[in-house]
């Protein structure tokens, strides 16, 4: 077989695979919508047993535009800040019915580092059976991107706008996941839409777990990050492959896994296709101050989790793909 | 058969008795009593449910929503601060059409802070779309209760059970509760139309434009409307399991010849009944007790009302720089009647402040008197403006 045949073939060995549709297309997500792709992989993984939470913002809006909704799983919107305790309550009245149906809470950054925080702090707390799904486009995107906790230093929004006297936001993103971890969380991890199977086979280690999982899923967004809308999952990978956004796993507090970078890129290689750092290249002391800032914080993560390979395999295609599991060998506490 | 028990305590059975299979708490003063009777049930079995112990009262409302939503009924309790926390949420179950029972254990609402009994809480969420029922006594507490969980499932709205706080959550009083048969045969086991259920998926609480907005609240409004004979059924289809009806939308006492009535709301209604058994030289009045806040009994109001010469609406709370709340509406339900009478609008009882017997007779003297035009608060001490702002 030629190459050309054998693509062909796997083509059409995918298009039988029957992958469950759990998001349709038609919605009203932007064009090149990380959120939209990343929600549309967790279904794809969780298959059809579930019931969706899900809070106020762009993948609530983008999908059910009444008497019309993009959704094939039950789904359920309250409002922006609740989302994990309307979970709860589902997955208390399962409980209570015996039903083995698996709760999923979808939210933005916003429903998850901010307004929604004291929620799943509680939901996480109280043990519930829930898989937590933060889609992490890093602003407030659907009132029209402004900061959220979760937005990167010096990255301008429309509530931390560069000038000359500011450039961009002025405050970290917050580390949401060490907090979740620090739940004594069962699992807490992070996923790229550049890379689906680690993303999907995240989702599923979540919905194995018997108790409170999170997943917190980069997810660009043309709009508000200013990229070209075909380059959004090259952008998500560059992400990981600077260290900004690093890829790992989380068991009970402890890192069980990282996935690894075999071959380091500058943080401007990612920084330089969106228009939310633009600023930052501009012949300012400021500016070089705050590129060799963002420089500092993904070699912080390259050592913090481990990242780094030390010896880069020959033939790889990309620098980051496969996850190391098993480094570190877990008991819950509490377990003798 | 008449057992003491604590008004919060008489609250939790009759929770216990509708078989919830969610129950979601905060606590918060004068409701706490009642959310820890529920916890010792669950804790010694006698109730067995999901018992989720929340982080705060807005996720209270949020896990009985969701609870609801996904095919189990649920109940929560709360007050003051704490309801108003839950505003957003409440208006939201309301929108989405959810049964669901809530008792509210009136209290004032901060500032200044106060942990007493008047009804500025559950006033504040008159339009969030919610049933609101008001109880006069343990007795109707118990009864109420257990009707709401009926009529929420019934049509689809969620109740509010306002119940004055210490006035009866904290009140030692012989109730009858009624026995687990009667209330298994008067309350179906639960079920919710739009129940998520991943074998039959249904998206939920979705965006909606201005194209179909004006018409699911429109809808929303006449459910309300048909609420009015649901209430009194219920209540007549209890009394009849029971022997025991609750006053359906409002109740009137007194006799026919009287040409002054005395609307109120809640456990006041007991004080101006024995008010008004001890002055016995003042004029005939009629007794109205409003029970249905939302909706509204305009009609029946209407005629509780009629050949009246004056009405006096006593509230337990204002808005201001308007006034009474309730007097206000009761304006509104006469208006263009051919023989509207004065209303005189009175407020007592704020923040906890005792309403004495002697209440009658002041309300009675107001009755009488020349038209006050704004709302009298009829205990006020004038002595204490002079300690200031607190
Ligand atoms: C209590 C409340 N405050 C503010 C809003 C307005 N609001 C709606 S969505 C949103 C931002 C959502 O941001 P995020 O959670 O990051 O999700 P995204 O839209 O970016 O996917 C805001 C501020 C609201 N709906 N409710
Ligand atoms: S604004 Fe961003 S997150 Fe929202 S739909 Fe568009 S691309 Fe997606």
């Amino acid at each position: 077989m030629n190459n050309t045949a054998a693509l062909r073939d796997m083509s059409s060995i995918r298009q039988q695979q029957s992958r469950f549709e759990g998001l349709t297309p038609g919605h009203r997500a932007c064009q090149g919508c990380g959120q939209a792709l990343a929600a549309r992989l967790v279904l794809e993984s969780s298959g059809p047993d579930v019931v969706v939470a899900n809070a106020t913002g762009c993948l609530e809006v983008f999908t059910t535009a009444w008497p019309q909704s993009a959704w094939t799983i039950p789904w359920m919107h309250s409002v922006f800040s609740n989302t994990a305790a309307l979970a709860a309550g589902m997955e208390a009245a399962f409980k209570a019915r015996d039903i083995s149906t698996k709760v999923l809470a979808f939210a933005g950054d916003g429903g998850t580092f901010d307004i929604g925080f004291q929620a799943l702090s509680g939901m996480i707390e109280r043990g519930h059976n829930v898989l937590f799904v933060c889609y992490d486009n890093e602003a407030y995107m659907n009132t029209g991107v402004q900061r959220s906790s979760s937005t990167p230093v010096a990255a301008a929004t429309t509530t931390s706008p560069a000038g000359i006297a500011r450039t961009g936001k002025r405050h970290l993103k917050k580390d949401i996941v060490a907090i979740i971890a620090a739940h004594c969380m069962p699992y807490a991890a992070t996923a790229s839409v550049a890379y689906p199977n680690d993303l999907k086979d995240k989702v599923r280690r979540g919905i194995q777990t018997p108790g409170p999982a999170f997943l917190m899923i980069h997810s660009p967004c043309p709009l508000g990050w200013m990229h070209d809308s075909a380059k959004g999952i090259e952008v998500a990978r560059l992400g990981v492959e600077t260290g900004l956004v690093p890829l790992i796993e989380m068991e009970y507090g402890q890192q069980t896994s990282a996935m690894p970078l075999r071959r380091v890129r500058p943080v401007v290689d990612y920084l330089k296709p969106q228009g939310r750092f633009r600023h930052l290249f501009a012949d300012d002391p400021m500016a070089r101050q705050e590129l060799a800032h963002l420089q500092a914080l993904a070699d912080h993560n390259i050592a913090h989790y481990g990242l780094q390979e030390s010896q880069p395999e020959s033939g790889d295609s990309h620098a980051a793909a496969s996850v190391r599991r098993g480094t570190v060998a877990v008991v819950p506490p509490g377990a003798v | 058969m008449l057992e003491p028990l604590e008004g919060s305590q008489a609250i939790a059975h009759a929770v216990a008795l509708a078989r919830p299979g969610v129950v979601a708490a905060y606590p918060i003063t004068p409701q706490t009593h009642i959310v820890e009777h529920i916890a010792k049930l669950v804790a010694d079995n006698r109730l067995r449910c999901e018992y989720v112990s929340v982080e705060s009262e807005f996720s209270a409302a949020t896990v009985a929503l969701g609870a609801a939503a996904a095919g189990c009924r649920a109940y929560t309790a709360t007050a003051s601060q704490g309801l108003l926390l839950m505003a957003e949420v409440l208006f939201n179950i309301a929108g989405l059409r959810i049964p669901l029972v809530m008792t509210c254990a009136n209290r004032a609402v901060s500032a200044p802070i106060n942990i007493w009994n008047d009804h500025q809480d559950a006033m504040a969420l008159r339009d969030a779309g919610w049933i609101q029922l008001y109880c006069a006594s343990n007795q109707e507490a118990i009864d109420t209760t257990i009707q709401a969980f009926l009529l929420a499932e019934r049509l689809e709205l969620p109740v509010m059970v306002c119940v004055d706080g210490y006035i009866l959550t904290h009140t030692l009083e012989g109730v009858s509760l009624p026995t687990q048969e009667e209330v298994d045969h008067f309350l179906p086991p639960y079920t919710f139309a739009h129940t998520l259920d991943s074998r039959q998926p249904l998206t939920l609480g979705t965006m909606v434009a201005p194209d179909h907005f004006t018409e699911i609240r429109y809808a929303h409004d006449q459910a309300m409307y048909q609420a009015l004979a649901a209430i009194e059924e219920v209540d007549a289809a209890y009394a009849g399991i029971t022997g025991r009806a609750s006053g359906g939308v409002l109740e009137v006492d007194g006799p026919d010849d009287a040409r002054i009535g005395v609307l109120c709301l809640g456990a006041v209604h007991g004080t101006l009944w024995e008010g008004r058994e001890q002055a016995r030289n003042l004029p005939p009045a009629k007794l109205i007790k409003l029970r249905a806040l939302r909706p509204f009994p305009e009609a029946a109001l209407r005629q509780a009302l009629a050949g009246l010469s004056d009405v006096v609406v006593l509230e337990r709370a204002f808005s201001p720089g308007a006034g009474g709340i309730v007097a206000a509406e009761v304006c509104r339900a006469l208006y263009g009647t051919s023989t509207t009478p004065r209303i005189h609008s009175a407020v007592m009882g704020l923040g906890g402040r005792d309403i004495p017997l002697e209440a009658w007779q002041q309300v009675l003297a107001l009755a009488q008197g020349p038209s006050r035009g704004a709302t009298v608060i009829l205990d006020l001490i004038p002595d204490h403006l002079e300690d200031g702002i607190a």
